[in-house]
């Protein structure tokens, strides 16, 4: 039997109705040159061969274990202990889909349940859903939420530029055509009072970062505050990794919470599959996208988990969906889950403590370097600003011969901070890695 | 299943109490029957605002399923029933008294015509549980 549904009268009846005389003259508007054009592949290869060549190709990437990587800017490399993938990697968890009858797999909803249970703990929010694909689209689904809750009648949203810039974009893709406005991110510095000013009766949603994209500490209970006198929403984009550390941003009277989970004992892996967290409070979880496990008895009085608020966009109300995005990232949640267990509330502070003490050890050393200067003026966590006295790219290419990854260029998402580069230290930066980069820093300063 | 007399309901069982220019509605019996458990009320309409005839007022979630409330006449909203969001329950307890919805201005009170009297809407429930 063929596998293939339709048969070849479906399809001459199909070409008939839509008046196309053959399936191949679809593609006229194709140039015939480029239609099938001769692809040029080298000959087979053995399969010994194929992993020979694929290796040297992987061989060519720097990579984390043989190079000190300073680069952060919202991937961060930590150090991730073993049990995390030996727990994903057992067949029961390893598929990323919740079944479709969920209930049968009480395993996958009581993961699912601790992910929830922990960066509500974390975060210090009322719910957690089941996570989003990252960051950045958790943050959209943040706006979402908020344009929801004011049933369309507040349609702008005002964003700190010192929120991660791929972020901001992200949150213009999802928005594009619905009308929005959004504004507060035109440049670089644009102070927290300046920000606070431009609240209207038109704000849905403020956006703000903690730690923010440069690594400052701020405490946002002010702007919470003016937010929510404008009847706005206040959304924190958090680290959770530095919340092992820090005041979570539920004592600023945070309204939605969400981040980047990548730091809690997910790989780099070139950008993904990455952790979106949304937490909120309880009075919107009903606005809330994705799903949410919740724990009952079952009617024998035992313990038993269930999807306690499904997909809408799915299942009931699909006209009124306020959001398409119901695949959560469950392996990564998991990894997360399972990352938090072992760390502990102690060993997550630890982690967090060795991070902010590296990086200002290093932050302290490149200081006093002569033709270098630290941009921050506040207090941060783990990542810092440095002002070089050559464009970015060009130091970077004299520390990567020394097997130094180096900072993000942050002159290409700020036209102000052009020859300025954000550097992220984690536990995993040993202090002979760091003084590395300091002396090679020196080093590159010179003509 | 209960049909106050007093009361005109919609074919998309919603009920209006009207007194001079004043209205209230809700959703009826029937249709919290049908609906079983409400765990969910959301009063979409805000004070002030004026809503026209079959527009959404109110969302309203069961055990089972969710359903829009649509006003079963055009008016200004005068208020909005603020208890329902912390005790949805009330809305199968009791659907004409506590359980209303929005007490509004009528804009035009020769809406109310298209609507059912009890005992229409009594033969309409029935006609749909057979």
């Amino acid at each position: 039997m063929a596998y293939i549904p339709h048969t070849e009268r479906d399809r001459q009846a199909m070409l008939a109705a839509i008046g196309v005389p053959t399936l191949d003259s679809l593609y006229s508007s194709v140039p015939a040159d480029v239609r099938f054009p001769d692809l040029d592949l080298p000959e087979p290869l053995s399969e010994m061969e194929v992993m020979a060549e694929l290796q040297a190709l992987a061989e060519a990437n720097v990579d984390t274990r043989h190079y000190a990587s300073f680069l952060g800017a919202g991937a961060y490399n930590h150090f991730i202990p073993s049990v995390v993938d030996h727990i994903l990697r057992r067949n029961e968890f390893y598929t990323a889909y919740t079944p479709y009858q969920p209930e049968i797999s009480q395993g996958t909803l009581q993961a699912t349940f601790e992910y929830q249970s922990l960066i509500c703990a974390l975060t210090g929010m009322d719910v957690s859903n089941a996570s989003h694909y990252d960051g950045a689209t958790a943050l959209a689904e943040a706006v979402t939420l908020a344009l929801a809750h004011h049933r369309g009648k507040r349609k702008t949203l005002l964003m700190s530029p010192s929120v991660h810039p791929h972020y901001r974009q992200v949150v213009r893709t999802y928005m594009q055509g619905m009308d929005v406005t959004i504004h507060g991110d035109e440049s670089c510095c644009t102070g927290p009072d300046d920000l606070v000013r431009r609240l209207d009766d038109q704000t849905a949603m403020v956006a703000v970062q903690y730690p923010d994209f440069f690594g400052h500490i701020v405490d946002f209970t002010a702007w919470a505050e003016a937010a929510h006198a404008a009847g706005a929403l206040l959304c924190v984009v958090v680290n959770p990794l530095a919340l092992g550390l820090l005041k979570p941003p539920s004592t600023f009277g945070a309204d939605v919470v969400v981040g980047e989970g990548q730091s809690l004992g997910i790989p780099l892996s070139f950008g993904g599959p990455y952790l979106g967290l949304f937490t909120t409070k309880n009075e919107y979880v009903r606005k809330m996208a994705g799903r949410l496990v919740g724990e009952t008895l079952d009617s024998r009085g035992q313990r038993g988990y269930v999807l306690t608020l499904t997909p809408r966009e799915q299942h009931i109300r699909r006209e009124k969906a306020t959001s398409n995005i119901c695949t959560n990232v469950g392996l990564m949640a998991l990894a997360s889950a399972v990352y938090l267990s072992v760390m502990g509330k102690q060993g997550l502070r630890q982690v967090a403590e060795l991070c902010y003490h590296k990086a200002h050890y290093a932050a302290d050393a490149i200081g006093r370097l002569p033709r270098y200067k630290i941009w921050n003026s506040g207090p941060f966590f783990h990542e810092f600003v440095v002002e070089c006295p050559k464009p970015v790219a060009d130091i970077n290419e004299i520390l990567l011969e020394q097997e130094i990854v180096g900072g993000y260029d942050l002159g290409a998402d700020y036209a102000e901070l052009k020859n300025h580069m954000l550097i992220a230290v984690t536990e995993m930066n040993t202090q002979e890695e760091i003084d590395g980069l300091v002396s090679a820093l020196e080093e590159a300063s010179h003509d | 299943m209960e049909y106050p007399k007093d009361l005109k309901y919609t074919k998309n069982d919603e009920w209006i109490r009207v007194e001079g220019k004043q209205a209230t509605a809700g959703i009826t019996d029937y249709a919290q029957d049908q609906l079983s458990d409400i765990v969910f009320v959301e009063v979409v309409a805000a004070v002030g605002e004026s809503v026209a005839q079959g527009s959404a007022c109110a969302t309203v979630e069961s055990v089972k399923a969710a359903a829009e409330v649509y006003m079963p006449a055009g008016g200004k909203i005068a208020a909005v029933n603020e208890a329902l969001p912390t005790t949805p329950e009330l809305v199968n307890k009791e659907p004409y008294g506590g359980a209303w919805m929005v007490r509004f201005e009528l804009t035009n009170p020769k809406e109310l015509d298209g609507l059912m009297d009890a005992a229409a809407y009594e033969k309409y429930c029935q006609e749909r549980t057979h």
